[in-house]
């Protein structure tokens, strides 16, 4: 074995993989930087204030100044608390929230993986979003933050299951798995129109999913103090925080790419489809992202019960409803894509 | 190309290693962690397979939904950890001897028969595995040679979940419960009622 091989098969493919995961992470968490600086500017707006604006120009650089303040604090670790789980949380939450990017398609071709099953793994990486916060539950070994994993748990297994079935109606519709084909098959017209419905309930899901106001229950901090991320300080809460947007904005270019059609501009016409692909997939998800802020602006807090009625009592039977509609419809007007 | 052997030697690796851990880590939830990290290393290896589908499956189904509820089940269990050394050496030859014809069962199956030509793909017409991704070849087998077995799995499960929910749901009678519809309709006129209230007398 000469160190010539070596080169061409593991260091150079290696050296191409580590280089692209970059290109894509490190766009990403800067705009979790600036999710924060927008989700705060936004919020002062709907409330009549003025948000940060000391930092840098506008206060653009208040999420650095804050990020900055957190990682220089030091990091306490509870005596009773399971000290390995503890500090094992934050990174799988902060790691599962950027392990989804590797399926994401930014424009056509520009995606690290373009596997067969993308919105599986898509689906699959936010359903194992649940045990970063049930492990910090868990090990901080305290009544608040218990309560909030508990919560947690219950609801992101709810909501995942209507997620689930809006997947499905979608696949119905595109016959693949493959994240780009679903953005194809949006050429004529994008699936929020045909799936409205299935539209809404996909988004007030994801805010679910994603513990975000209405439905942030885990870390409700009216009753739960800072539910289960109570214990955490320094630099193992910025992990929790940057997973949480990171999260947020990962399911915002999911629901960008199952229902607004991705990187399609839309409609196909001149000065429209001469904008990158990307800048429309931006475009879009930063709409998605203002309608999370904006959600949190407007609505109270859901209580428990209600939220539990809410994902098994009329999402599940609507989502269910829709799929067998779907399938009825497709089958009767004999449109079933051809790929399937 | 030697990425493909090394993540395979890294996922059977820690698959192996947190398998053992399940079954001598002294702390039950450690024991779930364990058993999670070894389902999605096992998920790791079908992908590298190329069944990438079932990979999927299995960390939607098992680590998603079905570890969370075993996880959940045990943090909330107040389980007395010396009691539960107690029964090791009592357990252990009963488990030693279910060990022990696992593998001579598995040696007499690798050792005797050849899959090419005594297993279910003489009777099954798969199609070839490269020309059509996996998640169709699955479709394709299961809802045509193996239809009635797959309508029989459905059935045995809506057994399960009607049992389980007959064994759970009991009517406690005395529980307030809130009639959501009631609660929606309310507004200023029925809400609130204005009485006009005598000196000295009350309602």
């Amino acid at each position: 074995m000469n160190s010539f091989s070596y080169l061409n098969d593991l260091i150079i493919p290696g050296s191409i993989i580590i280089a692209q995961i970059f290109a894509v992470l490190m766009p990403v968490l800067i705009s979790v930087a600036f999710l924060v600086y927008a989700e705060r500017k936004v919020l002062a707006l709907i409330q009549l204030r003025r948000g940060p604006n000391v930092v840098g120009p506008f206060g653009i650089l208040q999420s650095f100044a804050d990020a900055l303040k957190l990682l220089t604090k030091e990091n306490i670790i509870p005596t009773n608390s399971n000290k390995i789980v503890f500090l094992l949380a934050p990174i799988i939450t902060m790691v599962l929230s950027l392990a989804g990017w590797a399926v994401i398609p930014f424009a056509p071709n520009w995606v690290i993986a373009d596997i067969n099953v993308g919105i599986m793994y898509l689906f699959a990486v936010s359903s194992l979003g649940v045990y970063g916060i049930i492990m910090a539950g868990w090990a901080s070994n305290s009544q608040y933050p218990f309560l909030g994993a508990l919560r947690s748990a219950a609801q992101m297994v709810s909501y995942e299951v209507s997620i689930g079935f809006v997947i499905i109606t979608v696949l119905l519709c595109v016959g693949s798995l493959n994240l780009s084909k679903i953005v194809e098959a949006q050429q004529t017209v994008w699936f929020a129109i045909p799936l409205l419905p299935m539209f809404v309930v996909f988004f007030i899901s994801a805010l679910a999913e994603t513990n975000r106001l209405p439905f942030d229950l885990p870390e409700d901090e009216s009753t739960l103090v800072a539910g289960f991320s109570t214990e955490y300080s320094s630099a193992s809460f910025v992990l929790f925080f940057l997973g949480e947007y990171a999260s947020m904005i990962l399911m915002s270019s999911m629901t960008v790419i199952l229902f607004m059609g991705g990187w399609l501009p839309p409609f196909d016409i001149f000065p429209l489809n001469a904008i990158p692909g990307v800048i429309w997939f931006v475009i879009k998800i930063m709409f998605i992202l203002f309608l999370f802020i904006w959600v949190r602006g407007t609505f109270p807090r859901y209580r428990y019960d209600q939220l539990m009625r809410l994902g098994w009592k009329i999402f599940l039977p609507l989502s269910l409803l829709w799929v067998v509609l779907t399938a009825g419809f497709l089958i009767a007007f004999d449109m079933v894509p051809n790929s399937l | 190309m030697y990425l493909y052997p090394i993540t395979f030697y890294i996922f059977s690796l820690v698959a192996v290693i947190s398998a053992l851990m399940v079954i001598s880590a002294r702390n039950p939830v450690h024991s779930v962690l364990f058993l999670i990290l070894s389902f999605v290393n096992a998920s790791g290896l079908f992908v590298l397979l190329g069944a990438e589908f079932l990979a999927m499956i299995l960390v939607v189904v098992y680590v998603g939904a079905v570890a969370v509820l075993f996880l959940f089940v045990v943090m909330m269990l107040d389980i007395n950890f010396v009691k539960l050394r107690e029964g090791f050496l009592q357990y252990l030859p009963f488990g030693a001897l279910l060990g022990i014809v696992l593998i001579i069962e598995l040696g007499i199956l690798f050792l005797s028969i050849s899959f090419s030509e005594n297993s279910l793909t003489k009777f099954v017409q798969s199609p070839q595995i490269n020309e059509i991704e996996n998640t169709k070849l699955i479709g394709q087998v299961l809802y045509t040679d193996f239809f009635y077995l797959f309508q029989i799995s459905g059935l045995i499960l809506l057994v399960a979940m009607v049992g389980s929910i007959t064994l759970t749901l009991r009517d406690r009678g005395q529980v307030k419960r809130q009639n959501i519809s009631s609660q929606n309709f309310v507004d200023a006129k029925n809400a609130i009622e204005k009485k006009k209230v005598k000196l000295g007398e009350g309602i």
